[in-house]
């Protein structure tokens, strides 16, 4: 007997869960009372919903089907894995969306799917569903598509006219894990598949010779997935994988996704909690590297085996092990040292730089910066403040490490 | 004391009516009293008093002050916001912006400080009511073609009339209310209609919230339980009117279970399907084929090199690219940013130096068999870009396999090397290419070797004058090339 839409929504929501991005953010502006259709986007996102497990609920996140012909062993989908299947038709993924738009659940769409007969049959059916959505219902919100890997870059430029961003996951760090964990995926499409991308997009960037306007293409750009913890792979190669993805395809985003037990597991797989801390911490790193200055290997170059500090923060844990660059006066240093200071953000450092400008500051000020000043004083030199000897403390380490937790009774 | 009585329901014309004269009065902030009207009528202390005239009177033949625009769109935020204090903080703030005219910027003030915390508090609100509306749809009216809808919010401040163009860009295709106890907003596809009047909550019921339901107790991964990070973005508060929440306590009491639940059920045999699908994929792997006849083979094989780790790293194999005839044949470094996307040698910046020279010299791309020493990029990465890195001696050398099969099947009359990296691959590297530098000599069995350098060292040179020396030098060298072959 065929499921129930209801039914077939709980499996194909179910199987999308361990795709990390929800984001909405980054793409054009779009208003539906000039199209007089339905849907805007206003470059930052918005969050509808948050589950318990902490995370943004910000489209409607599902597979198109989780019938797949893939045998990728972290992949609650893979064809070994004795899963309930479902499959939604395009007219059902069109419907859901906008139904459940029209109540202010959801931004729009994120739409992934198993691959069934082939590659360009799978990728063919998810462009239709953007271009019934964006065509015929004339569909102004976000629209989020995972390309599915070895589908022609035709149909990948088709994607890209329809959706606001387009992802291909790289899923694991090195080459050697993949293919040993997802003996069907090639690494090196991945790769030429991401790198196509980036060409087509700066293409459209450019504006033609007749209009000097700019095409729109995949204007929210382009992101990718890593899986953390399945693999043995360590967070130097990580990290270090994050950045050649940065450079070389102008990723917009280089999400990790702590690798969580999936129902039915893959023998090939440990069965753990999943490294939620560790993932944590790559996301901080990866914040370093692309806003604060930070070269992957300062961040990574003491930490024992490769692996980021759980305990602390990976900018305090530079800081302490570059303690000769510290106290960082906050009245005259440089924005690049400011940003390096354990406790200001960007947010933070643009309102000293604007303040100091009118007036010398003193710790209070900085509070009122909302900056915690538990956590600055050790590093930096105010009007009225000096560390003195704080920053050559040898246990200030431990003045930052989360207090030892006592174990419960029996 | 002066005593100012104002709605207060968001609504900066308002305050502004009453701070105009006030200001130009040069009314001390402190001897102000700014009051709601809708607290002034249970007020103990007796009834509050209007504007007093002496001050409509100064306003009425003073010259017009002035404000940075910055404290405008401030003032329009914080005065949403519903703590009484509003109004004096906001007149306290622009007294002193009269004496203090970069005052704003001094975010650290006090003052500032505080304006800058309610604009938050009121822009946060804004967006939680965009995040946290919930349309039930209603029956459309008879004779009607547009759905309704209708929902029911309760925001912390008067942001109502703030808030409902987003409502409008967002949902022009339908009709649809908004109603709070701050007031109403409602769109019937021509007009945005918002009344301050508070409302009733409707208590109405949809279909489709079964299916959001199912949605979110579904999407939730009862392994990665973080109800704090969900409290912070979506406290209490908002749940009462959230269909999904009344989901969250089970959810939350069932995680462990269910995770324990999943480990239990931890690899089965597989299904039928997929040993059909194994089997099918057994026999199609592909016989490897002894060795490259063809051009097109080799290039083939070489899509899938990994003789050394550059493969790791780049995108793909940049192949050589030309007739299988050609007679001269054109070797450079390795590929670029470029390249290494395109798949193409020559047709990134070096390329288009490269083609002009060549097209200048009368070298007919076309017809020319061009490649590099290295089929790999390599580089290293910084920020958004990718810095080129020299090949080492093991890289060159693993990757001349691919040159010298090239050079077998293509069998050019002249090889031209640019730049060291393929003259060491051509050479073995024992000869510097200062020495060389634009003369032909013999390669092996009727083949020639001209070395020049490689166009990417012309784009390098910072002096203008030394550049076109140079680029002059290397079409000379090309020149000589075409004659030669």
């Amino acid at each position: 007997m065929k499921k129930s839409l209801n039914e077939r929504l709980a499996i194909l929501s179910d199987a999308a869960k361990y795709d990390a991005s929800c984001a909405s953010s980054g793409t054009v502006k779009r208003d539906s009372s000039k199209s007089g259709g339905l849907g805007s986007t206003e470059g930052s996102g918005i969050c509808h919903a948050y589950s318990p497990d902490g995370r943004c609920i910000s489209l409607l996140k599902i597979l198109m089907t989780n019938f797949c012909i893939y045998d990728c062993a972290y992949c609650i989908n893979r064809s070994s894995s004795n899963v309930e299947r479902a499959r939604f038709s395009v007219e059902e993924v069109v419907w859901l969306t906008l139904e459940f738009y029209r109540r202010n659940y959801i931004e729009g769409l994120f739409l992934s799917s198993g691959i069934i007969r082939s590659s360009d049959y799978t990728m063919e059916e998810m462009v239709r569903i953007a271009r019934e959505l964006r065509v015929t219902h004339n569909f102004g919100g976000y629209i989020h598509l995972k390309s599915i890997p070895e589908a022609s870059p035709l149909l990948i430029e088709q994607a890209g006219f329809y959706a606001d961003r387009l992802s291909i996951n790289i899923e694991l760090p090195t080459d050697t894990g993949l293919t040993r964990l997802a003996p069907e995926k090639r690494p090196a499409n991945i790769r030429k598949s991401m790198g196509e991308l980036r060409l087509k997009i700066e293409a459209a960037n450019d504006p033609t010779l007749q209009t000097n306007r700019r095409k729109r293409f995949v204007p929210a750009g382009q992101s990718t997935q890593m899986i953390v913890g399945a693999d043995q792979a360590n967070d130097k190669v990580i990290l270090g994988t994050s950045a050649r993805l940065y450079g070389s395809y102008g990723l917009r985003r280089v999400y990790y996704s702590a690798f969580s037990p999936i129902p039915d597991a893959s023998k090939n797989l440990p069965l753990i909690k999943p490294p939620l801390m560790r993932e944590h911490r790559l996301y901080q790193a990866d914040w370093l590297y692309r806003f604060y200055g930070f070269g992957i290997e300062e961040i990574t170059e003491n930490q024992p085996d490769g692996m980021l500090d759980l305990k602390l923060d990976p900018k305090l844990a530079w800081a302490l092990v570059n303690r000769h660059r510290f106290p960082v006066n906050i009245n005259t240093a440089e924005r690049e040292m400011l940003l390096r200071v354990p406790g200001l953000g960007t947010k933070a450092v643009n309102g000293i730089l604007s303040a100091r400008r009118h007036r010398r500051l003193r710790l209070e000020d900085l509070a009122r910066l909302h900056v915690s000043i538990k956590k600055v004083q050790s590093f930096v030199v105010t009007e009225g403040w000096t560390p003195h000897r704080l920053i050559d403390r040898s246990d200030l380490r431990a003045m930052f490490e989360p207090k030892p937790e006592q174990l419960e009774l029996l | 004391m002066v005593t100012i009585l104002l709605d207060g329901r968001g609504d900066l014309a308002e305050w502004r009516e009453a701070a105009r004269p006030l200001l130009l009065a040069r009314t001390a902030p402190r001897t102000i009293d700014w009051r709601c009207r809708s607290d002034a009528t249970s007020d103990l202390f007796g009834p509050a008093v209007e504007t007093p005239d002496t001050a409509i009177a100064v306003a009425a033949t003073a010259p017009t002050m002035t404000v940075p625009k910055a404290f405008l769109s401030l003032a329009q935020a914080v005065i949403c916001h519903s703590d009484p204090l509003r109004f004096h903080l906001l007149y306290r703030v622009l007294f002193r912006l009269q004496e203090e005219r970069t005052l704003l910027e001094v975010l650290s003030d006090a003052d500032v400080a505080q304006l800058h915390a309610m604009e938050k508090s009121v822009r946060r609100d804004c967006h939680k009511m965009t995040a946290f509306v919930r349309f039930k749809e209603v029956a459309a009216e008879d004779g009607h073609a547009r759905r309704r809808f209708v929902a029911w919010f309760e925001p912390d401040h008067h942001i109502v009339a703030r808030a409902a163009p987003f409502f409008q860009r967002r949902f022009t295709d339908m009709d649809w209310i908004i109603a709070t106890p701050k007031g109403t907003a409602a769109w019937n596809g021509k007009a945005l209609t918002i009344s301050a009047a508070p409302a009733e909550n409707p208590m109405l019921t949809d279909q489709t919230d079964t299916l959001w339901r199912t949605y979110f107790s579904n999407i939730f991964n009862p392994a990665r339980l973080k109800v704090k990070m969900m409290m912070t973005e979506m406290p209490k508060k908002y749940w009462k009117n959230l269909p999904e929440a009344k989901l969250i306590p089970g959810l939350i009491a069932g995680a462990e279970a269910s995770v324990i639940a999943m480990a239990e059920r931890a690899a089965s045999e597989a299904p039928l399907f997929h040993q059909r699908l194994q089997a099918l994929a057994q026999t199609e792997r592909e016989v490897a084929r002894a060795s490259a006849e063809t051009l097109e083979e080799l290039r083939e094989d070489a899509r899938h090199c990994t003789r050394c780790a550059l493969h790791c790293r780049a995108t793909q194999t940049v192949f050589g690219e030309g007739p299988q005839d050609a007679k001269i044949m054109i070797v450079g470094e390795q590929p670029g940013d470029q390249e290494d996307l395109a798949g193409r040698p020559f047709v990134g910046p070096a390329g288009a130096v490269f083609n002009t020279v060549a097209q200048d010299a009368g070298l007919v791309r076309k017809d020319t068999y061009v490649t590099n020493a290295v089929k790999h990029f390599k580089y290293e990465p910084r920020g958004k870009r990718r810095i080129h890195q020299k090949p080492n001696a093991g890289e060159v050398q693993h990757c001349k396999w691919w040159l010298t099969r090239e050079l077998e099947l293509v069998k050019p009359k002249l090889v031209v090397a640019m730049g060291s990296t393929a003259l060491m691959a051509l050479t073995d590297g024992r000869q510097r290419l200062s020495d060389l530098r634009g003369q032909i000599v013999q390669l092996g069995a009727g083949q020639s070797l001209l070395v020049t350098v490689h166009p990417s060292y012309l784009l390098r040179i910072p002096d203008e004058g030394k550049r076109l020396e140079e680029t002059t030098r290397f079409r000379l060298d090309i020149a000589r090339a075409v004659k030669f072959g």
